[in-house]
């Protein structure tokens, strides 16, 4: 098998044992991404010097017989969104277009440390804010199951690139779904820890307290190996729990379900569902009971009304994290032809830099946020979020985890839902409550809907700090699934 | 009849510094107005009595010590400036407050 | 043109009511929100990192230091502290605040409903505190072009953000009325108090000159017999003692000239000229600002834990009115001398002074006498002059061993102000023991008398005040080393006469 399709364990382990070295593994994916890059575009910058000197860094530390970490070599893309000192970091905007940071991000700083070898920035929905990746400034990504369709979004370049063997590894940032949402529709793991859990620092926010850096992977045992290589409390995020980590690799390598309690969300079903989805969740539901698990119906009835109270929350907080991308200190400036005023500079720059999603949140968390209207939006939101979390303790009195389809529908085609900003929400409909509660959720494939062939996440949700739950069970799925299917779901996917 | 008016946009637009054209103005109140009718379903949840959430978390009292760290050089903190005059930000003429 | 109306006639007509907010830059070592250094005057952009300069993906993180200082503050000025409170966002775009929002705090301040009793003209002045909060500093514009270093006519700005994100506190009176035609005493006073509470609590250098200590006076007027409040207006950044008093002054001079003449006073910012003592308009607050505050989601709710609270509170330091009034009692002054001291900034410098071992009324002869004369020549401030109060005391000691006179004495203090070393180092060099003896204080003073017997023989006759002269004649030959009192005694012995 070549080393593209390994797994990121398999390769940690041939890289410490110096079967193979880092330089190698890297140059097979940058030779990947050359084949695959002009038809998924799923990278923003790509460097392959500076890749490949990380790499040769980690060879000689193990030659010098440094003992580095499991994930040491292997290779990682990180989305555009968290700052990377070496490179570019855009957030997919115009308005930071060939932007450098001087600094890194608490989880690239992390993964660097622990010898992760950076392949380059993937793209995303500009600022996050999207589920198609087609609101990036950039160009849009395509999903390697079908390359009419998108990748998810907002981190769809991160789902879309582990989809295509470019990187066995990826990061992600989930705010209402962004990595659960792509990681289901591309047929890949993706996971959005405890909110706190993973360090914000140097992630550039679209909602502040709702933001979540997590992992991308193709398997869960993959998935908890790179969660925990950049977890854990950061003193730099005020909101960072300090806490020890769950032990989410002990999780995944168990993976068995017997004796656990599984509640299945009765709001997320019926009308708006496409069958094919609904029918494999079904299936996985049978199998978790086939497993050992207890499974009971849980209802949570205002998880109905999270859609409208994130899109309160989330813009409200997202027009003032962006008010700092004024043309004066950095990034884009439009309009200084020395007569202007700052304030005509900001506004002329901000309307060029900025595409219509971004502007269109920004006013519509000016709305929320201004007198006269807070009380009745945004702090009639902030209620409704103390009320679905109270649903999800009460909840988790009866069961250990929750489990939803991911999205709603598969991979749905590019251009069908970028002028409908209500359709394109809609995506994000059973992933939002855990972001509003800030609990852990992760999405496994669960197979492919029969309709169109396209892939199917299962939503696993556990409470504050239960990330070890999601990965427990999501590998029993996995686990039994793929002996079910004879290996990984992305074998069914067509080569480009 | 719209949730917004276009008055109301341009006003937005004015708070949140976005230069926008009549034709966008218009293309907005229609948006918004469908987004706003749609997220005003917050106001069917019953919730006087429940304390709203500002946070994900029940998390208090994060504090760091008075300790001094290193900063940036002002070689890289003006790195990005889009234009630069004595180690300062050149920023155009501020519509100010007479100081 | 602006015109005012005589401040006496304007009282006779209208009452005022002030509201005063304070900022105070705290002396923490590091910033609010991140570690970079609150040194002033670096160089331009020095102590700035992604944080203070909001870069994409920064975040903050509260300094323990400064929230210990604002519940500090707070307990000082009797307020009672929040038992759960939050950051707010305060959105509005102004190119020296980096994020274009603030971190501040809107209705859940730290600290709120206190008072602080202030002394003017001898009566006591309560004044009702609303709230005080934790914020933090903008950066400093230098505008370029057209009229110097003013914005407007500028071509553009040059920032530097070395300041923003150092921790201001923010202190906001309840209105003041009944301050009546003592208004700006009170003003001032008020802001008088709260720097020397600063200084005691060791929170702030509250150096007005740098802008350490800001000061925002509120005033309007209304009708006498009216208890309907007027419209305020708001004069901005009054950056000394004075400017307070003054503004105070000059706004309720002009209030009431627009009000006789039927006109109205438009709620908007103002500002204060140093140089004409007089307000000019700033930004109309007509098209209200709307700051959208909301929860800083950054940054988690601030529970200060009771115990630690009352802690504090049980370590304030004396506060200094109460101080003031324990050193009066002690130094037996009388309440105007004690006023002189206070307003001459010279209480914390004698009561070292008796500390390092100087009676009182010694220590204060100094302080405010030949000290206060040097320092207002010099135009520097009394605890700056360099000597220190040990060097005073020092001196006291030698003029009450009669090793020093008075006039030596101050020979003595002139050479440590000079540099020369400390007071013994000065005697020593400038050779200004006192004449101690007997033999060569006798020998001088015949031949003062013998040059003298005019004087001599009035005194013979009985004219004892005449002696004077010759002690002056015996001071004179000695150049100043002679002990006048001793010599008193042996020209009065020589001469036959007892007093």
């Amino acid at each position: 098998m070549s080393l593209i399709h390994k797994t990121a364990a398999e390769l940690g382990a041939l890289i410490a044992g110096r079967q193979v070295s880092a330089v190698e593994v890297a140059e097979a994916h940058l030779d990947r991404m050359a084949e695959a890059e002009p038809k998924v575009h799923a990278f923003l910058h790509v460097d392959r010097e500076t890749t490949l000197d990380q790499a040769r860094v980690v060879d000689d530390r193990l030659k010098a017989g440094e003992r580095l970490g499991p994930l040491a070599g292997v290779p990682i893309a990180h989305k555009d969104i968290f700052a990377t000192r070496d490179m570019p970091t855009t957030a997919a905007s115009k308005i930071l277009e060939g932007w450098r940071p001087p600094y890194d991000a608490t989880v690239t700083r992390r993964l660097r440390e622990a010898g992760l070898v950076i392949l380059g920035k993937t793209n995303l929905d500009e600022f996050a804010m999207g589920s198609s990746t087609e609101n990036s400034a950039y160009g849009v990504t395509r999903n390697p199951w079908d390359l009419t369709r998108v990748p998810g979004g907002s981190s769809g370049g991160s789902s879309a690139a582990v989809a295509a063997y470019e990187a066995p590894l990826s990061t992600g940032t989930d705010t209402g779904g962004s990595i659960r949402q792509p990681a289901a529709v591309t047929g890949i793991v993706g996971m959005k820890p405890t909110y706190g859990g993973s360090s914000r620092y140097g992630l550039i926010a679209f909602a502040s307290s709702l933001d979540t850096p997590g992992p991308f992977a193709r398997n869960v045992l993959d998935a908890a190996l790179l969660q925990e290589a950049f977890s854990g409390h950061d003193p730099l995020d005020s909101t960072s729990i300090d806490a020890p980590v769950p032990s989410v690799v002990e999780a995944a390598r168990e993976g068995d379900v017997a004796g656990m309690r599984i509640g299945v969300v009765k709001e997320f079903g019926g009308e708006g569902y496409q069958p094919g989805v609904l029918a494999r969740f079904h299936e996985v539901v049978q199998l978790l009971e086939s497993l050992g698990a207890k499974v009971v119906e849980v209802s949570c009835p205002s998880f109905a009304t999270a859609l409208p109270a994130y899109y309160l929350i989330a813009p409200s907080e997202c027009s003032s994290n962006l008010a700092r991308f004024d043309a004066m200190r950095y990034g884009l400036r439009v309009g200084d032809d020395g007569t202007r005023s700052a304030e005509e500079v900001m506004a002329l720059t901000r309307a060029a830099g900025f595409g219509p999603e971004v502007k269109r949140r920004i006013m519509l968390g000016t709305y929320a946020l201004s007198s006269g209207y807070y009380d009745a939006y945004y702090g009639q939101a902030q209620k409704v979020r103390t009320v679905i979390s109270r649903e999800f303790e009460a909840a988790y009195h009866q069961v250990d985890v929750l489990v939803s389809p991911t999205t709603p529908t598969t991979a749905f085609p590019i251009g069908e839902r970028a002028d409908d900003p209500m359709a394109m929400y809609l995506a994000d409909l059973c992933t939002i409550p855990s972001n509003l509660a800030g609990n852990a959720a992760i999405s496994v494939p669960c197979g492919l809907a029969d309709e169109d062939g396209l892939p199917v996440g299962l939503q696993i949700m556990a409470p504050v700090l239960g990330d070890d739950r999601c990965y427990r069970v999501g590998a029993a799925v996995e686990k039994a699934l793929e002996s079910r299917w004879g290996g990984p779901l992305l074998k069914e996917a067509p080569a480009l | 009849m719209s949730a917004i008016t276009r008055d109301e946009v341009a006003h937005l637009a004015r708070l949140s510094r976005l230069a926008l054209t009549d034709d966008e103005l218009d293309h907005y109140a229609t948006q918004l107005g469908a987004i706003i009718e749609s997220v005003a379903k917050v106001a069917e949840v019953a919730a006087e009595d429940v304390p709203p959430s500002s946070h994900a978390l029940p998390l208090t009292n994060v504090f760091r010590a008075d300790e001094v760290r290193p900063s940036l050089t002002p070689e890289q903190a003006l790195s990005g400036a889009p234009a630069v005059e004595d180690d300062r930000f050149r920023v155009p003429r501020i519509l100010g407050e007479e100081a | 043109m602006t015109t005012i109306m005589a401040y006496d006639e304007a009282l006779d007509r209208f009452e005022p009511v002030l509201g005063l907010e304070t900022h105070v830059e705290l002396g923490t070592e590091s910033k609010m929100f991140c570690g970079c250094k609150t040194t002033f005057g670096a160089p331009p952009n020095t102590q700035v990192c992604p944080t203070c300069l909001a870069l994409p993906g920064s975040l903050p993180t509260a300094n323990a230091m400064a929230i210990e200082s604002t519940i500090r503050i707070g307990l000082a000025l009797n307020c009672s502290i929040a038992e759960w409170c939050r950051f707010a966002r305060k959105n509005y775009f102004y190119p020296d605040m980096p994020k274009n929002y603030q971190i501040s705090q809107y209705d859940e301040p730290l600290c709120f409903d206190g008072y602080l009793d202030i002394e003017v003209d001898g009566k006591p002045v309560r004044i009702e505190i609303e709230r005080v909060h934790l914020e933090e500093d903008t950066g400093k514009s230098t505008h370029m072009g057209g009229a110097t270093g003013r914005i407007h006519g500028a071509d553009y700005s040059i920032v530097d953000y070395n300041r923003a994100g150092i921790p201001l506190v923010e202190i906001v009176t309840k209105p003041i009325p009944g301050t009546d035609r003592l208004a700006p005493e009170v003003a001032k006073a008020y802001v008088t108090e709260l720097r020397e509470i600063m200084r005691s609590l060791g929170v702030s250098d509250v150096r007005m000159e740098e802008g350490s200590l800001r000061c925002d006076v509120n005033v309007s007027l209304m009708p006498r017999g009216s208890s309907e409040w007027g419209t305020r207006t708001e004069t901005k950044n009054v950056n000394s003692l004075r400017s307070v008093e003054r503004s105070v002054r000059s706004e309720i001079e002009r209030q009431a000239a627009v009000l006789a003449d039927g006109g109205r006073i438009v709620q908007e910012t103002r500002h204060f000229h140093e140089d004409t003592g007089t307000t000019t308009s700033g930004r109309s607050k007509e098209e209200a600002q709307d700051y959208r505050y909301f929860p800083e989601p950054d940054l988690v709710p601030i529970a200060p834990d009771r115990a630690w609270v009352a802690e504090l509170k049980a370590a304030l330091p004396e506060l200094p009115s109460v101080k003031r009034k324990r050193l009066r009692a002690e130094w037996g002054l009388s309440e105007l001398d004690m006023e002189a001291m206070h307003n001459a900034d010279a209480i914390d410098l004698v009561e070292a002074t008796v500390a390092a071992g100087a009676p009182a009324a010694d220590a204060r002869k100094w302080w405010m006498g030949e000290l206060a004369r040097r320092a207002n020549e010099s135009g520097s401030a009394l605890a700056d002059l360099p000597i220190t109060p040990a060097q005073i005391a020092r001196v006291t000691e030698l003029v009450a061993s009669g090793a020093l006179n008075d006039k030596l004495a101050r020979e003595v203090l002139e050479g440590v102000l000079a540099g020369e070393g400390t007071p013994d180092e000065v005697v020593e060099k400038r050779g200004l023991q006192i004449v101690n003896d007997e033999g060569e204080l006798s020998a001088i003073v015949d031949q003062v008398i013998a040059g003298n017997a005019d004087a001599a023989d009035k005194v013979r006759s009985g004219k004892i005040a005449a002696a004077g002269a010759l002690v002056g004649g015996v001071m004179k030959a000695s150049r100043g080393k002679a002990d006048a009192a001793r010599a008193r005694e042996l020209i009065l012995e020589k001469l036959g006469v007892s007093e």
